[in-house]
């Protein structure tokens, strides 16, 4: 059914990973990023290998989830592979097909960066499948509140998030009657090329939107009248708290955010 | 119950554009505390407009609007003018701003400021009100459009408002749906003595009410007790407004000959008076 659909990738659970403060999760994935991009060599993945592997543990997602979210990537893996692996440049030539050398340095170089991005990845991946997008977006208004002295609008700006969620589900439901009632006056989505497939949008596009537009407006009024007059002065139900599982996540994040910088300065 | 009228306007009118049509001609109707005004016309009449002029969300062309004898023109009553007089609206879908009932519950109050630990108590009540409490943490879209109003109903409701408007809001639901939002309100009327202006174009919900206007073109074209304006069936056809079945049947029975009391609106009354009919004539 499509009213039964879930939001992003999320996956309900009760682990210490699901219960920490979004706000901790947000700063330990900024963190863990940082740490991606400070890995000299290929070698020192062991570390964010282990970290994820942990947090996947903890937070009982299978590997095939995990794997699940590296998928959609599997293009630009092997461009980017392929691309370092021939054009990186370096002394030491393994292999020569006619313009094209693999070099040591290329292997390492294409190892590296595909190592990279899936990290980046797996550990963000993390983030969305064990929070909720309600308590990511209070987490991110949260967060940003400081940048309010630079006219930053973090209130607004989660808002924008919460009435996205709360109207993907009525939106796709229309977007399902609409196919539905152009489907009954001939309209045909699923053949042709792709062309002729993008071109037969159009007319569920154009409803869409329409509806969506007087949906908004009709929105704002619902929430003027309910008093709402931006972030000012505003409170909040749900009340965000740290807890000691929140220290004690972050100082394992620092620990492998140390280890990273020392093998830098090692090797 | 409050003493002080909870909405009344003056000579009030509106129009969308400058050199527009009226879409509210002077009208001048005083609420009385605590009572179910049914605000009855069809499309066009100028009820959906006169709601939202009862509410700041437009403001008088002409004419004067005070609720709880706040004038909705002057800025610095907006806020308290939405608080006393909360709004429900036709469209149960885009009115609900959270993802969850609870916290959409909670919206009104977050942007009043109530402190949090006083939010949830208020919140509870409101859910429990309207008979929602078992689906405080469910999503708005797995409801039905008639539970879907009951929570806008609720969050209007835990603001604490003193007058409660409905434009049209069960205009898009099922008969059934329609039903249990109508009793829901009117038990909030009787037992809470909450105020409430009723804006549909469904006779029998009006025929429940406690008063009935009649709006016609952008002005007040009848005014009285549901008894009182639907006896006046030839009217009411005049201008282009079904009449209840029951009150239509009395008016035929009347031109046939058969003279009832005036004002049945229901099929119980229409079978009680039937009944005291067929008594007397058999003895």
């Amino acid at each position: 059914m499509l009213k039964d659909i879930t939001l992003g990738q999320y996956m309900p659970g009760n682990s210490v990973v699901h219960r920490l403060d979004p706000r901790t999760k947000i700063i330990l994935t900024t963190v863990y990023i940082a740490m991606i991009f400070l890995v000299s060599s290929p070698v020192w993945y062991v570390v964010p290998l282990l970290y994820v592997t942990l947090a996947a543990r903890v937070a009982g997602l299978s590997f095939r989830q995990m794997l699940k979210s590296v998928k959609p990537l599997r293009v630009l893996l092997i461009l980017t592979f392929v691309l370092n692996l021939f054009f990186s440049g370096g002394t030491t030539v393994w292999v020569r097909w006619g313009i094209l050398a693999v070099t040591r340095e290329g292997v390492l170089l294409a190892v590296h960066f595909s190592m990279r991005l899936i990290f980046l990845v797996l550990g963000t991946s993390i983030l969305t499948l064990t929070t909720s997008p309600v308590a990511l977006s209070d987490g991110i208004e949260i967060l940003l509140r400081p940048l309010r002295v630079v006219h930053f609008p973090a209130h607004e700006l989660a808002m924008m998030m919460t009435i996205a969620l709360r109207f993907i589900p009525t939106l796709i439901e229309e977007t399902d009657k609409i196919m539905k009632a152009q489907q009954a006056r001939g309209a045909d989505f699923e053949s042709g090329n792709l062309i002729a497939r993008a071109k037969a949008m159009v007319p569920l596009l154009v409803p869409l939107f329409v509806s969506a537009f007087r949906r908004a407006g009709e929105l704002a009024m619902a929430m003027e009248a309910r008093c709402y007059h931006g972030g000012e002065g505003r409170t909040r139900l749900r009340i965000l708290r740290f807890t000691r599982e929140d220290a004690q996540a972050s100082a394992v994040s620092l620990l492998a955010l140390a280890v990273v910088i020392a093998g830098r300065a090692l090797l | 119950m409050q003493a002080q009228t909870p909405i009344e306007t003056d000579r009030v009118a509106y129009r969308y554009e400058e050199d527009g049509p009226l879409a509210v001609d002077h009208v001048s109707l005083s609420v009385r505390p605590g009572e179910m005004v049914a605000v009855l016309g069809h499309n066009g009449s100028g009820k959906s407009t006169l709601a939202k002029l009862m509410n700041a969300l437009y403001l008088p062309t002409e004419g004067r609007v005070l609720v709880c004898g706040l004038d909705t023109a002057q800025e610095e009553h907006l806020w308290d003018v939405r608080r006393h007089a909360g709004m429900v609206f036709q469209n149960p879908d885009n009115q609900i701003v959270a993802t969850v009932v609870r916290e959409d519950v909670a919206f009104g109050l977050e942007n009043l400021g109530v402190p949090q630990p006083e939010m949830i108590p208020r919140i509870e009540d409101a859910l429990a009100a309207v008979r929602m409490i078992d689906f405080a943490a469910a999503a708005p879209h797995m409801l039905s459009g008639g539970q879907k109003q009951r929570v806008a109903v609720a969050g209007v409701l835990a603001m604490q408002p003193d007058v409660m408007i409905l434009d049209e809001a069960t205009a898009m639901l099922d008969p059934s749906g329609r039903e249990e939002v109508f009793a829901t309100v009117r038990k909030l009327n009787r037992d809470k003595g909450i105020t409430v202006v009723w804006i549909t174009h469904f006779m029998e919900e009006a025929a429940l009410a406690d008063r009935v206007v009649v709006l016609h073109q952008g002005h007040i074209e009848m005014d009285g007790t549901p008894r009182e304006v639907f006896s006046q069936v030839e009217r009411l056809k005049a201008l282009g407004l079904d009449v209840p079945p029951m009150a239509e049947l009395s008016g035929m029975l009347a031109a046939g000959g058969l003279a009832l009391p005036a004002g049945i609106l229901t099929v119980d009354d229409m079978v009680k008076e039937l009944r005291a009919c067929l008594s007397k004539s058999s003895t």
